[in-house]
């Protein structure tokens, strides 16, 4: 249950493994504890031109997210006076709903010390309101026949029931009743924390890769606050206390920074006055101050180690550069979509850039070797390689051969049916996407919270097909210099059960005997 | 209704009924339009196809009676092998020229459609996500028939691949969730093949000769099933699916279907069945398996034997083992262990139906100092539970959750799939999804009671613990 988004990367249970009874229990982390491949690589689900006339008949630069434009993509937004945003984007293929509160505020909007926080609240968001006692928001939720969950990530948290569309009233009502009203007694808190504390031993702790990662983390980012870890810090959760959790929710939980997000076989103007009648009344908040907290510019390598059990040795690699925030013709913004196109080219199919140059033939120096941009975020944004060396291959020379594939294409470019290929890619994934009612909602809720056009998928296809080879090759020579480089290395160390160390270290974090 | 026939997933479009009672009785009367279709070709292979025109794209599901089960004693692993090298180059055929797999790996991203294929204990299953327009999607056929016909089977390939797979399960087993499941496979199944799991030993004995010889004797066209959602009418269904079987060569086994007909019915009790499988065993005693292990929590399974998919408890255990451990945050186990004790961050129960009997498992991690605790408040929740069944409400409460929300067990076409693929692989009735809420709702309390007194013995628990030293 209310699982971390790390990175934002979700994968649910697999739905047939357990007799066909479907549950979103916790969200599970994969080996790759990063990162939704936003535009091309998730599962590696691609594309071709069914949409070509769509396609061209759009603009494609400089749109605005206009209500118009935003309808011709069957997408309905509006405002509440309080200022809560109401998104429907009605779908009737299939007789269900899916119902989705997002928050904006995520572990980036926490303090030093308070680590942790977004996400403890988001448990806690479960334990009642005083006429929906602790347990009962649940027990409710499958008597409707729906199921329920929550994730917190660095820049949102969200709620999200699926249900019977003829539901969603009854939905829509509890989420209220708890987005204005949740209170619970302090045993409550102390007993979640321990489930939460759990939750940091088996997502992190004792998961190398992920620890990397945050220590990766940790060292990339001096003053951003996306330099701390969603699930927090284990010495910040064994002090956190139940008006930490209290003050965060009064402080952020408004509907002036929230956002409905509706889809399914609804009726456009029926949710919009539901969404009146359940959180028209709440009060508007002001917010606490969002300092800006920039990063301060970078002048040389970072490089951070961690010794931890493990098989495999394995090698991150982050760079800073900039993220996309709008359909304008800022250089920046074009800049995002050629990395989009350089992470795809180099990682977005089976035998793409890195495949061939690292992991095949006699001179391989890798297991395994990935790319990663997040095209996105509140906060500033990086471009990750990641690989797993061969036996007897240094990490060093793996760093090596990463950065020569990036020198490449700064180099000679890419070629055009590269290019092509991910550009089609791109626009059969849209097709696919919209095979579900969560997925759709979803983006349109993290959009929303970046402050993008919820439309921004559509719009994209446009400015997608413009990426020339050259601007490509553009951003491969821009941002990839050692001196905006964050490096981590995992080394391994045998696994000895004598020494039980990660035990005995839980038991000292947990204040449990010595 | 007639109406509902035409546009696929249109059926979906009626009123909402109010409540259960009505939705039962709205499955029988309006989704009994639901149009999922049948069709036997010449040579075995069966057809499952929904049309469902909602959106410019198809999902196709093939399965092969080659899952792990059909891997030699001494070379667990083989089939997962074979599923994965189907992605790594074909051979010639007739006038097309051999590919490798970077030929590969960009055809199917320039059509922009996806190839997977895995084995599981029982099938081999190959996926293929494609858009509907004709020009891509018979491309994209074309290459998966080639994949599942031709594999290339390169040893050099292997020999890589060999390298990379030993290293990955080297280290799985730094972790414990992985070193966990398989000791509890190993406990439950015992001699069973669902028991094993690939070592380092059985890998290193596969060669691409083994690879040829598995894949000439199982991927054949007798046993297997092909299942279509999407934008698909009868006729571009069959030349899919006869493109598939003119694809696959007669296997031995073909000879014998009424061999393989029986294979997919219930495995007799204390004797090989049919299909030439030992019987899943009942466990004798209780048996405790502590593995010491460096981790902060103890990954904790406890299990026996569970049931295959032909058993005529199915559903009694479905609704029972929503109650004890699936439903959810409103289970007996996640309420004792969770939300009471704060003890876990997951803990659950499943059952694991399939050809024959996979195991029953609850699972959960707590840290290292909290195991005993754990393991005994589980094990007090499944001895009530078995001896005396759910409450009237707890069955309520299930209901109204499964059969309220079934339509989220098929709002998709993947969904669809997952299911209409489920249906072909185990012959359920044509009418399987629209009796679905029916066979719910006639579960008793007595059902499940029974059900699960008669299965689970908490006093034979076999209960793996990966972590602290006790």
């Amino acid at each position: 249950m209310y699982g971390v988004l790390f990175a934002k990367r979700v994968v649910l249970l697999s739905e047939t493994r357990i007799l066909n009874l479907l549950q979103d229990r916790q969200t599970v982390m994969q080996g790759k504890n990063k990162i939704m491949q936003y535009a091309f690589k998730a599962s590696r689900i691609l594309g071709v031109f069914v949409s070509i006339g769509a396609v061209l008949a759009m603009p494609s630069w400089a749109l605005s997210p206009d209500p118009m434009a935003l309808k011709a993509h069957g997408i309905h937004v509006s405002t509440l006076d309080n200022g809560l945003t109401v998104v429907v984007k009605p779908d009737s293929k299939a007789p269900t709903a899916v119902h989705m509160l997002w928050v904006k505020v995520g572990s980036m909007d926490e303090v030093d010390g308070y680590t942790g926080i977004a996400h403890i609240l988001e448990h806690m968001m479960f334990k009642g309101t005083p006429s929906v006692p602790a347990g009962e928001f649940s027990k409710k939720v499958a008597a409707l026949g729906g199921r329920e969950n929550a994730f917190t990530d660095k820049d949102f948290t969200g709620y999200f029931q699926q249900i019977p569309s003829s539901k969603l009233e009854s939905v829509m009502k509890l989420e209220a009743d708890r987005f204005a009203n949740n209170s619970w007694p302090d045993e409550e808190f102390v007993k979640e924390l321990e489930v939460v504390k759990e939750e940091r031993r088996m997502r992190t702790d004792d998961a190398p890769r992920s620890k990397l990662y945050e220590q990766l983390e940790a060292t990339h980012w001096l003053a951003n606050p996306y330099r701390r870890p969603i699930i927090g810090w284990m010495e910040d959760l064994n002090s956190m206390t139940p008006k930490d959790a209290r003050d965060f929710y009064h402080a952020w939980y408004a509907p002036n920074n929230a956002v409905l997000v509706v889809v399914g076989d609804v009726d456009v103007k029926q949710v919009q006055d539901l969404a009146k009648t359940y959180y028209g009344h709440l009060p508007q908040k002001v917010l606490p101050v969002r300092k800006p907290r920039s990063e301060p510019p970078q002048h040389g390598v970072r490089r951070v180690s961690l010794k931890a059990p493990a098989e495999q040795a394995y090698v991150l690699l982050s760079w800073r550069v900039p993220g996309f925030t709008g359909f304008d013709q800022q250089q920046h913004n074009k800049e995002a979509l050629a990395l989009t196109v350089l992470s795809a080219v180099l990682d977005g199919y089976e035998g793409a850039r890195l495949d061939r140059a690292l992991t095949q033939g006699a001179k391989s120096v890798a297991q395994e070797a990935n790319s990663y941009y997040d095209f996105a975020g509140r906060g500033p944004q990086i471009f990750i390689l990641e690989a797993v060396p061969k036996a007897g291959v240094g990490l060093s020379l793996l760093e090596e051969r990463l950065k020569a594939q990036i020198q490449k294409i700064a180099k000679e470019g890419v070629s055009e049916s590269e290019l092509k290929r991910v550009k089609a890619q791109y626009v059969a994934q849209a097709v696919y996407k919209r095979d579900s009612f969560f997925n759709q909602a979803q983006e349109m809720g993290a959009f929303w919270a970046r402050g993008l056009p919820l439309d921004t998928n559509d719009l994209l296809m446009g400015p997608l097909q413009e990426v020339s080879s050259k601007e490509v090759q553009a951003v491969a020579a821009k941002y990839f210099s050692d001196d905006t480089l964050s490096a981590a290395y995992l080394l391994p160390e045998p696994l000895d059960p004598k020494t039980q160390k990660r035990q005995e270290q839980a038991k000292r974090m947990a204040g449990v005997g010595k | 209704m007639n109406a509902q026939q035409n546009t696929g997933l249109n059926f979906f479009k009626f009123s909402i009924p109010m409540g259960f009672l009505a939705l039962a009785f709205f499955a029988q009367e309006a989704w009994s339009a639901l149009p999922i279709e049948r069709e036997k070709l010449q040579g075995g292979l069966e057809v499952y196809w929904v049309n469902v025109q909602s959106l410019p794209m198809v999902d196709i599901q093939i399965d092969f009676d080659a899952g792990a089960r059909r891997d030699p004693v001494n070379k667990a692993g083989l089939a997962s092998v074979v599923s994965l090298m189907l992605n790594k180059g074909v051979t010639s055929q007739g006038k097309n020229p051999a590919l490798d797999e970077n030929a590969l790996g960009q055809a199917w991203a320039d059509l922009g459609a996806v190839f997977t294929a895995s084995a599981g204990d029982d099938r081999m299953s190959i996926c293929i996500r494609s858009l509907s327009q004709a020009s891509v999607l018979n491309e994209a056929m074309a290459l998966a028939y080639r994949q599942i016909a031709a594999p290339a089977f390169s040893a050099s390939i292997w020999s890589r691949e060999k390298t990379r797979l030993l290293s990955d399960l080297k280290e799985s087993l730094t972790q414990p969730a992985p070193v966990a499941a398989r000791a509890f496979k190993q406990a439950v199944m015992q001699s069973h093949p669902y028991g094993r799991s690939m070592s380092e030993d059985s890998i290193q004995r596969i060669d691409a000769r083994d690879l040829k010889a598995f894949h000439s004797s199982f991927l054949s066209a007798c046993g297997a099933k092909i299942s279509l959602v999407g934008a698909l009418n009868r006729e571009q269904v069959l030349k899919i699916a006869n493109g598939l079987a003119q694809q696959l060569k007669p296997s031995p086994r073909c000879a014998d279907s009424s061999a393989l007909e029986a294979s997919h019915g219930p495995a007799h009790n204390d004797t090989l069945s049919a299909s030439g499988f030992e019987a899943v065993k009942p466990l004798e005693k209780a048996q405790r398996i502590h593995i010491a292990f460096n981790s902060a929590q103890s990954h904790v399974l406890i299990g026996q034997p569970g049931i295959e998919r032909a058993d005529a408890r199915y559903f009694p255990l479905t609704v029972g083992n929503y109650i004890l451990g699936g439903g959810g945050f409103v289970s007996r186990l996640t309420e004792q262990v969770r939300e009471k004790r704060g003890l876990s961050y997951s803990v659950y129960s499943y059952f694991t139906p399939a050809l024959q009997a996979g195991p029953f498992t609850i699972g959960l991690q707590t840290r290292g100092d909290q195991t005993e605790q754990a393991i005994k408040v589980v094990q007090d929740v499944l001895q009530e539970f078995v001896s005396e069944g759910p409450t009237q409400e707890e069955l309520q409460a299930a209901k109204d959750n499964l059969i309220g929300g079934f339509a989220l067990r098929i709002d998709s076409n993947k969904k669809l799939l997952d299911n209409v693929a489920n249906m072909a692989w185990y012959h359920l009735p044509l009418d399987y999804l629209q009796t679905w809420s029916a066979q719910v709702q006639k579960v008793s309390v007595k059902d499940i009671h029974q059900a699960f007194k008669g299965l689970i013995d908490p006093h034979k628990l076999a209960t793996v613990v990966v972590g602290v030293k006790p």
